[in-house]
């Protein structure tokens, strides 16, 4: 809420305690959408209500409800909240490296790696989704970024979906592969970080783990889960082809594997 | 009908002619083929059903044996024929006594092939009398409930538990929904058998059985008995299994079924040969059974660009048209797919989209066209998907699409909650009450952007539809020229499934189901 007192917009924010900005600051507006396993009337807005106090809002506003189908309502809402976040605080793991573009990572490889980066990518186990994998190897890319088969200096193998991990690491070894591109992008019950679990145990048991750079990637996925998992990257929504490719390229440089396109060399 | 689009018809005629002649070519391949999936839905037919103790279904069983002991080219009509002779059982009994170890058809004396057809007869007759007790019940229901006006709404429940579905798919129809997707799990279209049972674990989707289709089935009609209007089931009759899900279609009265004469080709890398022959067999029997098919040509503009590789996705109508004519599938059960995924940046995307579907509707005007939302370009941005829904909707009603596969806003976030359906069926009905009778009212310029980017098209799938004819439709998909995906004729999924027909094969149900108005 606004002081009474002063007469100009209150800028300066307190990053040590920030909350969601409606039209002032600190007024802690918030919008949810949800769902309750309740009938459709006015007992089912009194407990969206309080459902939302319960959840840190103060006024809640149910702006809208509707009956879904019997026993459910739909409700919008909004609210002020009042937890707060120390943004100071806050520390994000990132992929390390410049982020060069298709062109720059083409003559960046061509200077310091002196040969072809090769990569092995595939959508594993269950998951049918070709479409991430696709969108990083595949020529034509996505949103305008082109794919690693569009890059100089690299040789990118795109296997599709539904590759078993034992696959995918016979090819790596089969191409002598820098990395490997693990696609996941179904994600119910868990099932990508069972399958990319699978995939790092099975990797390390064939003695690749530090032969190799592994990667995964996927709508659900950041580099922050790959670690968690023993993965040396993973990239996320809005990541494209250049940021991937200008990770590997820098990290086989600091494994000075330039003279050791054999895995075996490694 | 005035064609909007000034198309040339000496153009689509020469463009279906092409067709036409493409799978004429690949009938006679067809036709000296068999595969395990056609065989275990010959099995299917014959009334066999069940699984054995390591849960390995019974038509696994008896198609499993006859493959090992080299007998595939026989045939499981003339061996379970022949068995029913030799034993005095019937098929189920049959197939009980091989899953045990007690009975090998392939070692037993033979008969005439004109006594094993006439012992399967009282066996297809039951079967028959079943799939022709639920056609009468779809055309009682469409009679007395009636049906949503189209474009039909179609949403899709993916929870994996079938129970689970049942509740999303009521609430969904109870919301305006008339066609019921069941997505199925992600892994099972290269499950070389059908899973048994009803089942609570999938991934992305729930497994396709016969129990689950049933399950549905129920829960469908006793909603649409509450709403006063039929609620089509769909799945997938895709995959490995694909004439045989046909067949479980066929017996637990789905409606709609994904079904693609090379879908599974380029986008699950089964092996070309096996899906070209499974494919004839799944919608001769669809075709008998007023299911509307469903065809997969959206799929290409996921992996292609929607603007460049717009032609191929018009090749492929005319290509599974073709296919359908051959396997005698009405006009009005051929669902041919297309889809709204043009990059949303493009200036003038929209009249690109409303060129393309109209086209699709002048050349197809009696095809139940599917029509797909956008996918690719969905960003997880739920306030501007809804707005793209919302185009699409329009462009939906304006060219009188036929299935509207409806968007939901958080794609590419989730699977469905019920509120997301909600929002996205409230959209649909909204802009196509709102936009009634656009189509009737508006014509397009003559030689501005719509018609000539349609022409444009058109021509282009004329000239690739050409030469595909020329090379042959295996050439073709080995050279990648749908959906951008390369295929090799002996690569793939599924090849040691197909085999070349004996002098003495017969599959009695291929002339039973072709014979139909």
């Amino acid at each position: 809420m606004a002081d009474t007192k002063t007469t100009t917009a209150t800028t300066q924010v307190d990053l040590t305690c920030v909350k969601p900005y409606g039209d002032a600051l600190n007024d802690g507006k918030v919008q949810l959408a949800f769902t309750l396993p309740v009938p459709y009337g006015e007992e089912a807005e009194e407990c969206a209500k309080q459902y939302a106090k319960k959840l840190g809002l103060d006024e809640p506003n149910v702006c809208y409800y509707c009956e879904l189908t019997t026993g459910y309502t739909f409700f919008n809402v909004y609210g002020s909240a009042q937890p707060t976040i120390d943004y100071t605080a806050i520390k994000v793991p990132k992929v390390e490296g410049t982020v060069m573009d298709r062109v720059e990572c083409g003559e960046w490889i061509g200077e310091h790696i002196g040969r072809d980066i090769v990569v092995v990518g595939a959508s594993i186990e269950s998951d049918a989704h070709t479409v991430g994998i696709d969108a990083i190897i595949q020529m034509k890319g996505f949103h305008g970024h082109f794919g690693l088969e569009r890059f100089k200096n690299v040789v990118a193998y795109n296997m599709g979906s539904q590759v078993p991990c034992e696959q995918l690491i016979a090819k790596a070894k089969e191409v002598n592969a820098d990395a490997i591109l693990v696609s996941q992008t179904v994600t119910q019950k868990d099932i990508h970080i069972q399958q990319l679990t699978k995939m790092e145990e099975l990797v390390e048991a064939e003695g690749l783990r530090d032969k190799i750079i592994l990667t995964c990637g996927g709508p659900r996925i950041s580099h922050e889960l790959a670690q968690e998992l023993g993965y040396d990257a993973g990239f996320g929504p809005g990541k494209y082809a250049e940021h991937v490719m200008s990770y590997i390229m820098q990290e086989v440089e600091k494994r000075g594997w330039q003279d050791k396109a054999n895995i075996a060399d490694r | 009908m005035k064609s909007k689009l000034n198309l040339d018809p000496k153009v689509v005629d020469s463009a279906r002619q092409h067709a036409a002649n493409i799978a004429h070519d690949m009938q006679d391949f067809i036709e000296r083929h068999t595969t395990v999936s056609t065989e275990r839905t010959v099995v299917r037919l014959l009334g066999v059903d069940g699984v054995d103790e390591l849960d390995t279904p019974l038509p696994n069983v008896v198609v499993d044996q006859i493959k090992e002991a080299g007998a595939l080219p026989t045939g499981a009509a003339y061996l379970m024929g022949n068995a029913i002779v030799q034993t005095g059982k019937n098929p189920q009994e049959i197939a009980e006594e091989m899953a045990a170890g007690k009975l090998d058809i392939t070692k037993l004396p033979t008969c005439s092939q004109e006594e094993a057809a006439e012992a399967l007869k009282p066996a297809i007759k039951a079967t028959f009398e079943k799939i022709d007790a639920q056609i009468a019940k779809r055309k009682e229901y469409l009679e007395t409930l009636g049906e949503g006006p189209e474009p039909y709404v179609y949403v899709i429940v993916a929870t994996g538990n079938i129970y689970e579905d049942v509740i999303q798919a009521q609430a969904a129809a109870r919301q305006g929904a008339d066609v019921i997707a069941v997505i199925r799990t992600t892994a099972q279209s290269l499950l070389d058998y059908v899973p048994y049972g009803p089942t609570t674990e999938g991934f992305g989707g729930t497994y396709a059985t016969q129990e689950n289709f049933r399950i549905m089935r129920k829960a469908l009609d006793e909603v649409g008995e509450e709403v006063g209007r039929y609620i089509r089931l769909c799945n997938y009759s895709s995959g490995m299994c694909m004439p045989e899900i046909a067949a479980m279609g066929a017996l637990e009265r789905l409606d709609v079924m994904l079904n693609d004469a090379i879908y599974g080709i380029l986008f699950r890398d089964i092996n070309m040969q096996r899906t070209l022959v499974d494919q004839f067999m799944s919608r001769v029997i669809i075709g008998y059974c007023g299911i509307i098919f469903n065809s997969g040509e959206d799929n290409y503009l996921t992996t292609d660009d929607a603007i460049e590789a717009a032609h191929t996705v018009t090749a492929s109508q005319f290509i599974n048209e073709q296919f359908a004519v051959l396997a005698n599938i009405p006009e009005n059960q051929m669902g041919l797919g297309h889809a709204f995924e043009m990059d949303p940046s493009t200036e003038d995307g929209f009249l690109l989209e409303l060129s393309q579907a109209q086209m699709a509707r002048e050349i197809f005007p009696n095809a139940r066209l599917k029509y797909m939302p956008p996918t690719k370009f969905m960003t997880g941005n739920i306030f501007r998907g809804h707005i793209q829904d919302a185009l699409f909707n329009l462009v939906t009603v304006w060219t009188h699409q036929s299935i509207l596969l409806t968007g939901m806003l958080t794609e590419a976030i989730h699977t469905p909650l019920m509120q997301d359906r909600y929002l996205s069926i409230e959209n649909a009905r909204y802009i196509f009450n709102n936009c009634r009778h656009i189509g009737d009212e508006v014509e397009f310029k003559e030689g501005g952007i719509i018609q000539s980017r349609a022409q444009e098209v058109l021509g282009k799938a004329d000239a690739l539809l050409a030469e595909v004819e020329k090379d042959g439709l295996f050439s073709t998909i080995e050279q990648g020229k749908f959906g951008g995906v390369k295929r090799p004729f002996d690569g793939g999924h599924g090849l040691e499934g197909v085999c070349t027909k004996g002098e003495n094969y017969f599959n009695p149900f291929i002339k039973l189901f072709m014979d139909h108005e």
